[in-house]
């Protein structure tokens, strides 16, 4: 499964620039892949608002779960997709119309078709990645389970205690 | 973050020092602390909850992670150009791990037969307690292990360089014979370490290590490692269920989804380290941190040293062969040129003219070379492995796995390559009496 390889510093610039993330696809499973995100990433004090039409009426993980990305009535900066690669393609085109900044696919979840219309109208996409995983690694936590970051540094990082 | 934009630029040596150890950010402490301590605390119920569920990273418990070992662990990774790494108690508890997260009751796996006499007897009687069958396979001819699989296979293993000594196993066309069959190929890296061979380059799925050995290489730690390549699809085949379908053992956690490229090894730690328990301390790790840092220039030494003695060795008299794949004699000669171009390892077996009464003579009169049941030392050490090591197999296996009644295995170490001779020569020349 080898990954399309984005730098680090356009990876750090989008995780820096981000406040919230819509999550589609997102689950009420604690054991879901997305959950695992939303979790993460609300503990490093990102906003997380869950997409998922068979979820709508619900919280997850204290969000209130919108229909589609239109439905959402707040600026999103990174769309986050959870679903299978075939289906990417509307939840793109939704992407561009509310002016999301950033189109994120999951590990495992590609859509190079849909990529180059995201990219056309001006977004960023990275495909295949986890964003909790891409943020454990460049703040040097996904060492901590003994996977190669890739990181070489002399210098002493800064200790974020949340 | 102008300074993490060249991460895998780096070369060996720099990474053999640097890799996984950025300073200790409380402190700036610059060699890695030695933190010696079972547990850490969390900062409310809900963090301990998400760092019990995996949903975020951290520490809990030293049987499933430490930052000390957790250096090691990405240090070995990353040599190995691969993914992820768990570290474990010994080389031993490695292999567990990796078929602790591979295999279910009934499923079966091919080794090689040159593996080290402790792996065999694992295999052969420990792991069939667990259900798992292996078939042996000589190496020698990679089609061999094409014409043993079965239907259950869910691996094939290898030693790379093979320990007794002077074996080399010719890795990429048995990797993909394992690939053809939707099988990883599990290579263990002990004597040949990553300075010397990286078995990812050829086509190997996951890398074993005893880094008790050449890692540490100071004989003062027991230690192993599990390492991932990243690039194993373990769903392709529908082989690993354990890693491609909710766990019962995790909650109904599906790690091959959640953490991809890396779900073996978090399977491996989350599951294998938490429910067998073979965690490494601390103190091992730092110390077999330290032995990494100087691998390189430790490893060039021991090839060479290595060859001197083996070329010694054929010439005399008292022996009648050498097995060492630095050796124009070898049949192992041109692989050794295509895996090792940076020489054979340090490890070898000859054999003394007069079987194993002279073999015996020899490890007993030896008096700067150490007498023991060890390998990758900074001084040298020989044993007679059907009397030790090998005791254990039955006399066809001890000769098909290269240990037969007048093999002497010697580890060769870093003193003046001159005095280990001296030694060797005393020590024939008193098995002729
Ligand atoms: C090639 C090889 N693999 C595995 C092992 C087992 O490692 P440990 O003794 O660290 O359990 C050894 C030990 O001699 C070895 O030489």
């Amino acid at each position: 499964m080898p990954a399309p390889t984005y730098s680090d510093g356009l990876l750090c610039q989008i995780l820096r620039d981000t406040r919230v993330i819509a999550v589609v696809g997102a689950s009420p499973n604690w054991n879901r892949p997305s959950y695992f995100a939303m979790k993460y990433l609300q503990g490093k004090g990102y906003r997380t608002i869950p997409v998922n039409p068979s979820a709508v009426g619900e919280e997850i993980l204290g969000e209130k779960v919108y229909a589609t990305l239109a439905d959402i009535p707040e600026r999103v900066d990174i769309v986050n997709i959870f679903r299978r690669s075939e289906t990417v393609g509307s939840i793109v085109d939704d992407a561009i119309t509310i002016g999301a900044k950033v189109v994120w696919m999951q590990l495992g979840v590609r859509n190079p078709e849909a990529a180059a219309r995201a990219e056309a109208a001006g977004l960023t996409v990275v495909m295949n990645h986890c964003v909790k995983i891409e943020y454990g690694r460049l703040h040097g936590e996904l060492g901590w389970s003994g996977i190669n970051s890739g990181i070489i540094s002399s210098k002493r990082r800064n200790v974020e205690v949340r | 973050m102008n300074r993490n934009e060249k991460p895998r630029g780096y070369g060996f040596e720099t990474l053999a020092i640097h890799a996984g150890a950025s300073p200790e950010p409380v402190t700036g402490a610059r060699s890695t602390p030695i933190f010696q301590t079972t547990s850490y605390v969390f900062n409310d119920a809900d963090h301990a909850a998400s760092l019990f569920n995996l949903q975020t990273f951290g520490y809990i418990y030293s049987r499933l992670t430490n930052p000390t070992v957790a250096v090691l662990e990405e240090r070995i990774a990353s040599l190995e150009g691969g993914r992820g790494a768990v570290a474990a108690a010994s080389g031993h508890a490695a292999q567990l791990l990796a078929f602790f997260t591979l295999l279910e009751p009934g499923d079966e796996f091919l080794a090689s037969r040159n593996l080290y006499g402790g792996s065999v007897t694992q295999f052969t009687h420990a792991f069939k307690r667990f259900g798992w069958n292996c078939h042996f396979v000589d190496p020698r001819d990679p089609g061999d292990f094409r014409k043993a699989l079965t239907t259950r296979c869910k691996a094939i293993f290898i030693e790379n360089l093979a320990n007794p000594g002077g074996i080399v196993v010719d890795m990429e066309p048995i990797a993909a014979i394992a690939h053809e069959a939707g099988l990883p190929l599990i290579v263990d890296n002990t004597l040949a370490t990553p300075y010397l061979c990286r078995p990812f380059d050829w086509g190997a799925d996951i890398v074993i290590h005893s880094m008790t050995k050449f890692l540490s290489g100071h004989g003062t730690s027991m230690g192993g490692a599990v390492v991932e390549s990243g690039r194993f699809d373990w769903a392709r085949f529908g082989k690993f269920p354990g890693l491609t379908e909710p766990d019962p053992a995790y909650h109904g956690l599906n790690f091959f989804e959640t953490f991809g490229d890396f779900g073996f090894t978090m399977k491996t730690r989350a599951v294998g380290l938490r429910d067998l328990g073979p965690a490494m301390a601390p103190m091992n790790a730092f110390l077999i941190l330290t032995g990494i840092e100087t691998l390189p220039l430790r490893m060039d030494r021991h090839v060479a040293n290595a060859q001197r003695v083996a070329e010694f060795l054929e010439a005399h008299p008292a022996v009648s062969w050498v097995s060492y794949a630095g050796l124009p004699s070898s049949p192992y000669r041109s692989l050794a040129r295509k895996y090792l171009p940076k020489g054979a390892g340090a490890v070898l077996t000859f054999g003394v003219k007069g079987g194993f009464e002279a073999g015996v003579r020899v490890v007993e009169t030896v008096e700067l070379i150490s007498h023991l049941a060890n390998i990758g030392d900074t001084r040298s050490l020989i044993i007679h492995p059907a009397s030790t090591t090998h005791r254990q197999l039955t006399d066809e296996q001890r000769i098909a796995s290269g240990a037969g009644p007048e093999v002497v295995r010697l580890s060769v170490g870093l003193e003046t390559a001159d005095d280990i001779i001296a030694d060797l020569d005393q020590a024939l020349a008193k098995t002729k009496t």
